[in-house]
């Protein structure tokens, strides 16, 4: 799972939902991987006014990268963009769990794969 | 044809040979491939976007999103069609969730979302505790606050009979979108039918309408029937509304007095 797809998963939970606490999901026990993909800087353009900075900058914290800025960048500059794609893009957790700040529901992330189904009384 | 929401839920009916035998059919293939074309056609996207796959599958439509630029994360209910889409590595982010459930991003996050072949599910209650319109409600609740204002969703689906098409675009509707109807192939055997949903009327949308979604597209026809029936009743004599009543009950199948001369007269005293 992308660090860009952690910065818009909320908590599914019924009693989540306008809780401050429930955006964005921390990281537990997770475990990396890198995967080269081709830089596409329009897209990088288009997804960044809608990316959660403070959010991105706290997941990056839990997961070790502290290189990050603490203000979105204004202009993008090459490197910029290219240290953006590599902690956005390329940057996924393979196994672990996302923990909700506010109801403390874990969901399972296996092969990159999270679970988000939930049982039928916290929908 | 058979229809796979009548004989056991999503996540049961895509077992591990079922999923397998979806992916490799080359004619399932080739009308996902199609039918995915036809969606982005319809989004008529500016740029590389972000786009959310409802019910994704194993990354069919996936691949051709990723083959005009565009990043997707994906979400399904059946682990064995996302274990399929992890075999075939698709490039897309994927989820195990259920769109009845809701969409668990937060409000905006998406430029638009694409659903080939998945809403139909939803018309099934699988448990006694949940509802058709319950889950059907909480889905496109759930995708109009994803989705950002001037965003667009085409959602290709196969009702069984009106009465379901009628279910999923009136919740849509409900949940605030500006709906419309694309049929492709209409009356044949290979109907296909696309939703096509518009959030908020600010941004790329301003000022335009949702029939402005097809223009310019080949071949499509466009029927309004926002307006139907409305302009009508404008100026119309005690006697038509009479006979509209009576017309519009006689189509519900009750039992009506049939017209003559006097429909409609007044009794008046007669000496």
């Amino acid at each position: 799972m992308k660090i860009l797809t952690t910065n818009y998963l909320a908590c599914a939970v019924k009693t989540c939902k306008s809780e401050p606490a429930a955006f964005p999901l921390h990281f537990k026990d997770a475990e990396l991987a890198r995967e080269e993909l081709e830089l596409n800087p329009e897209f990088i353009k288009n997804v960044l006014p809608r990316i959660d900075w403070p959010a991105l900058a706290q997941t990056a914290a839990e997961l070790g990268f502290t290189t990050l800025p603490s203000q979105k960048p204004e202009n993008l500059d090459e490197q910029t963009m290219k240290d953006l794609h590599t902690l956005l893009m390329e940057t996924q957790v393979m196994e672990g769990k996302l923990v909700c700040g506010n109801c403390g529901y874990e969901y399972n992330i296996k092969e990159g794969i999270a679970n988000f189904l939930l049982p039928n009384h916290l929908v | 044809m058979s229809r796979p929401e009548d004989t056991l839920p999503p996540d049961l009916f895509y077992n591990d040979t079922e999923a397998l035998k979806y992916t490799t059919s080359s004619r399932i293939q080739a009308i996902q491939s199609s039918m995915t074309h036809r969606c982005l056609e319809l989004l008529s996207l500016p740029g590389p976007s972000l786009i959310l796959d409802i019910g994704c599958g194993s990354g069919l439509s996936g691949e051709i999103l990723d083959s005009y630029n565009h990043t997707w994360i994906g979400m399904d209910i059946s682990p064995s069609m996302l274990g399929v889409a992890l075999d075939r590595e698709t490039t897309g982010d994927l989820l195990l969730a259920d769109m009845g459930q809701g969409i668990p991003f937060r409000a905006g996050s998406f430029d638009a979302a694409v659903s080939v072949s998945a809403v139909q599910w939803l018309c099934n209650a699988e448990t006694s505790d949940v509802t058709p319109q319950g889950r059907l409600s909480r889905f496109f609740e759930g995708l109009y606050a994803s989705i950002k204002r001037g965003g667009k969703a085409v959602l290709q689906f196969y009702p069984k009979n009106d009465a379901q098409r009628q279910m999923i675009t009136a919740a849509a509707v409900k949940a605030g979108f500006g709906a419309g109807m694309l049929e492709d192939d209409p009356g044949t055997k290979n109907a296909k039918l696309y939703l096509v949903l518009t959030v908020g009327s600010g941004g790329d949308l301003s000022g335009r309408d949702i029939t402005d979604a097809v223009k310019g597209m080949e071949g499509v026809d466009i029927v309004d029937e926002r307006r139907r029936g409305i302009e009508k009743k404008r100026g119309e004599t005690a006697k038509e509304w009479v006979k509209r009543k009576k017309d519009r009950d006689r189509k519900k199948g009750k039992i009506v007095k049939s017209d003559s001369k006097y429909t409609a007269r007044k009794r008046r005293i007669q000496f």
